[in-house]
Order: C-alpha cells, then structure tokens, then sequence
C-alpha cells in the first residue's frame, strides 16, 4: 500500500438483490491524480462511485477514501470530498450567491470565510452579473461550472464529479477541464466519470467498467498501445462489445 | 408560494365557519290535522311562528304527507290526532305523531329537538312520539327525550366551530408542506447533494422543520386575528397557552410530515398518505362528530389522533379559560407525541442506503 493513495479499492462489490451492479473492483487513486472512471451506461460506475462518497453501502469489499474506511467512517470521508452529481444539484430557487453560502454553512466553514470564496468563486467564473439572480434561470453550461466551485468550496482532498460534462457545448467543457486542471494543479484529487473520450485522453490514468468490472486500468497512452488503436474512442469500443 | 400558504387557509376559515354549522334551518314542515279545533290550529301557529321551520303544508291524509316525504318535499309531519283537544282537557296527557325525514340522521336529531321543544312550549303534557323515516324503510322508533343541553338557543356555533376549523387548517397546511418537502428533494436530486455533505441528520431535520413551525405559527396568529375580528369569538383563555400548546402540537405534524416524506419516492405517493392521515384525523378528531359517539375502538383509535388534542385544547382554552392544570393530559401526551414522531422523522433519514 502506498502512502500517496487517497483512495483504495478492493474487491469492492454491490448487489441489488440477485443482480451484481459492482462486481469485485479492486483499484487505487494517487494524491492529485485526474482519474478517468470510463463505462458504458448501466456498466456500474455511478453505483461504484456512491459507495465511495458514502451514499450506498457496499456488499463487501474494502474501501478506503482519504484514509477512511467506508462502512465505519462515511460521514468523515464527507468532510474530506466534494461532489458533483449527474443531474444539477444545487438549489433552482436560490440565488448563485445563496447556493455558495447555504453548501458553505453545511460544510462549517465561517462566514468570513464564505464571503472570501463566493467573491473570488464568483470572480473567477464571471457570473458577478448573475450573483443575485436564481440559479435556476442559468444556462447548463453556468449551472454546471457553478455546481463543481460548490463541490470544491471546502478545499476537499478529493473530488467526484459523476458526468460532470453530460449536455453542455464543446467551449463550456473545454472550461470545465481548465477548472478540473487548475484543481488538480492546486493538489486535489479528481475523480471523474464521463462519456466522452476525447475527455478520457484528458486524464492521467483510465479504469474502464464493462458489467459491473473493471476491464482495463492505465494511461491513456498505454491502453491505446494494449489495444493497438490511435484512440480511446477504439480502446473503449473494443472493450464495450467485448 | 408564500401568498397561496396564507391566503388560501383564511379564506377557508371564513368560509367554513360561516359554512360547517349544526343548526338545521329551513325545514320543510307539513301537518295532518285530524282534530281542526283551536287548540290544533295555536299549536301549528306555533311551529309557523318559528325561525327554524318555514314552509308550512296541510296534508288532507297520510299518504299524501308520506308520498310528499319520499319525494323530499317535506322534512318533518306532525300528526294530530282526532279529538286532540278533548283529550288534552279530559286526560290532561296526550300524544302527537311526528314523522321525520331521517336521510340525514343528525339533521334528523336536530329537528326532533326543535319539535319537541315547540310542543313542549305549547304545553308540558303532551308527548310526542317520532317516526323516524328513511328513504326505504318506515319504522316507528320510540324516542327517548334527549337532554336539552345538547341544543342550546344560545350557542353561537361559530364560535364553537372557528377554534375548530382554525386547528384543521394550521394542520392540514404544515403536514402538507412537510410532506411534500424532503421528497420533492429527492425528486429534484438536491438531497442526493446533501446526503454527500458531513450534515447530521438531526441538524437536516431541525432544518427541515423550523421554516414550517414558523409557518403553522403564523397561520395560527393570522388565524386568531380573524377569529376575534371576523366572528367575534371569545378568548377567555390565556394567549400564551395557546401558543405554547400550538408550538408543541406542530412539532407532531412536521414530524408526521417529515417521516412519511422519507418513507416515499414520490410527491404523490407522499400527498396521497398525507391525505389518508388528514381525512381520519379530521373526521376522529371530534370536531364534526362527538367522539363519544364513537364504537369503542374508534374511540380508542383517536388516542393516537393529535387533531383531536389541539380541537380539546383550543376550545377549553379559548371558550372556556382553561388553564395549564386543565390541559395537562392533553400537553403531556402531545408532547410525547412530538418527541417520537421526531425521533422517527430523524431515524428515517438515511444519508446511506
């Protein structure tokens, strides 16, 4: 086991009765890695990655997130991650600048201190012209870069950002990678979903899922090497169809 | 939302308390003379002089009255007997026939007082025996003199019905709200963001709670100023008390609320349960129907009815000054009551599934 590893998978598995969604994954995430959690829908990596965050117990298996046990420690594991969900989760009917201060306070962080990270949060996506107007009536793109600064708002260790791309234009996404960069840059961890592959070549390491397993776990680079293709579009298709 | 929250109830209140009254008015009344003396005719000038009974119909036989009831023409027929008059100065004790249209079992009962009263005014020795008629059967049914307590002139239903009504709606809106509201949260997907933050879950229901008591607090207060200024209803008791139970009683409902939030996946799931609760609260509560008219294990049923404590707690104190001492049983169990219904909103939150 290594120190650097923030996060520590073995065997982990999930059963929803007869049906196996997560079948014994076993992985691990380095301190300030980008990395790429790929599948095909219904392969499992939703299920896999809410057992990570502490939503959903797992079967069996171990787990360990920033150096906490999952069964025994969700709710410490909390404090150290961030996430943001497929579907928008902040609050439609409150304001940009009261979604930052109402997640702040859930995370204790002082008033003060709210008001520092909703000034620069703000400044930084360029939203000053839509602080006081409900989230609700911003466009996805917004939506979506505001929901992943809130995951961030209390400098967690790791982020999970399930999909975080899922709808917006190609010139918002590119803007969601330099805010994932500039994340990983300032030392943390990410760990992201997604179905886009060009977005896949973006990550420092990729774990494909195909039914619930983990299939291929390297750089980009490497699997594309394995699979003797130019892309990960190819490496992910070669995968999927099996 | 807020408006339609506040709006909405008072308007109810108005019109339910001028609406939801036990006084039977406007009874159809027809009478079979068989005596035709001056005697008879005094006694039907009485029932014509009355408020309650307005349309008066001479009946030449009692098939026509009895045709003339099955056909909702008439509520009630006083039969008098021939040589009614005679009788009464010989026998000094005579009866009268009175047939009521019994559709309506409590307007029944109410309009068998109204006519044992009358003929009772005209004259203490005659007893009247109440055919009580329904749309398919005709029995005859010996009627024992009820107490006349139970109606009395006096009584101004609004004030008896306001305090009522004003409970029904501080509960109907809070457990509305607080039904809807952590399942709307699940549907919407924002819980799924909370339940990945380090909140407690007895912070998220406190939380969750608050926004609604201070709602249901202010329907409360709204509700009173229209009580006092719209009908006038006395508040003998202390202001203080009322709000000290009221403040205990919501905690009951936002927990009700809140637990059959969890339990659900849907709004309509949880507005259908929360509406499965409201109409037997309501209807147990005793606030249209004596709850000691009961079968025993309704009564036993509306032990568990918090509606039926904060009705008993509003009338005793408003109507009838009761103080603390008085309503300590009712505060006692609502309290408890508040304390598992919490507890169980709070165990039924489950950040981890």
């Amino acid at each position: 086991m290594n120190n650097n590893n923030v996060i520590e998978v073995q065997n982990l598995t999930k059963m929803f009765g007869d049906f196996t969604a997560v079948n014994a994954i076993s992985f691990e995430v380095e301190k300030g890695e980008i990395f790429g959690f790929l599948g095909a829908n219904g392969a499992g990596k939703t299920t896999a990655m809410k057992m990570l965050i502490g939503i959903s117990n797992p079967t069996s298996g171990k787990a360990n997130v920033a150096g906490l046990d999952v069964y025994k420690q969700a709710e410490d594991i909390k404090k150290n991650i961030g996430y943001m969900s497929q579907k928008f989760a902040l609050y439609d009917d409150l304001t940009v600048k009261e979604n930052i201060t109402f997640f702040g306070g859930i995370y204790g962080l002082s008033r003060k201190r709210i008001k520092e990270k909703s000034a620069t949060l703000i400044e930084e996506l360029g939203l000053e012209s839509v602080a006081k107007k409900l989230v609700g009536s911003l466009p996805l793109g917004w939506k979506q870069k505001l929901s992943f600064s809130v995951s961030l708002l209390h400098d967690p260790k790791i982020v999970f950002l399930d999909e975080p791309t899922g709808g917006v234009d190609p010139i918002t996404r590119r803007q969601f990678w330099e805010l994932i960069y500039k994340a990983a840059h300032q030392g943390t961890t990410v760990f992201v979903t997604t179905h886009y592959m060009d977005e896949a070549e973006y990550c420092d390491r990729v774990s494909i899922m195909v039914n619930g397993k983990i299939e291929a776990l390297d750089t980009p680079k490497k699997l594309k090497q394995q699979f003797n293709v130019t892309n990960m579009n190819d490496v992910f298709l070669k995968l999927a169809r099996g | 939302m807020l408006p339609i929250i506040f709006v909405l109830p008072l308007l109810q209140l108005v019109i339910l308390s001028n609406a939801a009254t036990f006084e039977v008015k406007n009874i159809k009344f027809g009478y079979i003379d068989n005596d035709h003396t001056s005697t008879s005719r005094d006694l039907v000038e009485k029932f014509n002089a009355s408020t309650y009974f307005n349309v008066l119909t001479n009946f030449s036989s009692e098939a026509l009255a009895s045709a003339a009831m099955l056909n909702g023409e008439v509520d009630v027929v006083l039969q008098i007997p021939q040589y009614f008059e005679r009788d009464l100065q010989k026998e000094k004790h005579n009866s009268l026939g009175v047939s009521i249209n019994a559709i309506d079992g409590a307007a029944a009962g109410v309009e068998n007082v109204y006519v044992t009263q009358i003929v009772q005014g005209f004259n203490q020795n005659i007893k009247v025996d109440v055919l009580q008629v329904s749309d398919k059967q005709m029995q005859a049914i010996r009627i024992e003199t009820i107490p006349l307590f139970w109606y009395n002139k006096t009584l101004n239903y609004k004030t008896f019905m306001v305090p009522g009504i004003l409970v029904l709606l501080v509960t109907m809106i809070t457990l509305f709200l607080s039904g809807m509201n952590i399942v709307r949260e699940k549907e919407i997907g924002t819980l799924e963001q909370i339940n990945v933050t380090p909140i407690k879950k007895s912070q998220f229901i406190i939380g969750k709670l608050f926004p609604f008591w201070l709602i249901g607090m202010g329907l409360l207060t709204v509700g009173l100023l229209l009580a006092k200024l719209i009908f006038n209803v006395p508040m003998i008791g202390s202001l203080p008390l009322m709000y000290f139970y009221t403040s205990i009683y919501i905690l009951v409902i936002l927990g009700i609320g809140l637990f059959i939030s969890n339990f659900t996946d849907t709004q309509q799931q949880a507005m259908f349960i929360a509406w499965f609760f409201t109409v037997i609260f309501i209807l147990m509560s005793g606030l249209f129907t004596p709850i000691e008219s009961m079968p025993k294990w309704a009564q036993t049923i509306t032990e568990f009815n918090p509606i039926k404590y904060f009705v008993q707690v509003m009338r005793m104190v408003m109507l009838k000054g009761s103080d603390i001492n008085d309503i300590l049983p009712q505060l006692l169990k609502t309290a408890f009551y508040a304390f598992i219904m919490n507890g169980l909103a709070v165990w039924s939150y489950k950040k981890t599934n």
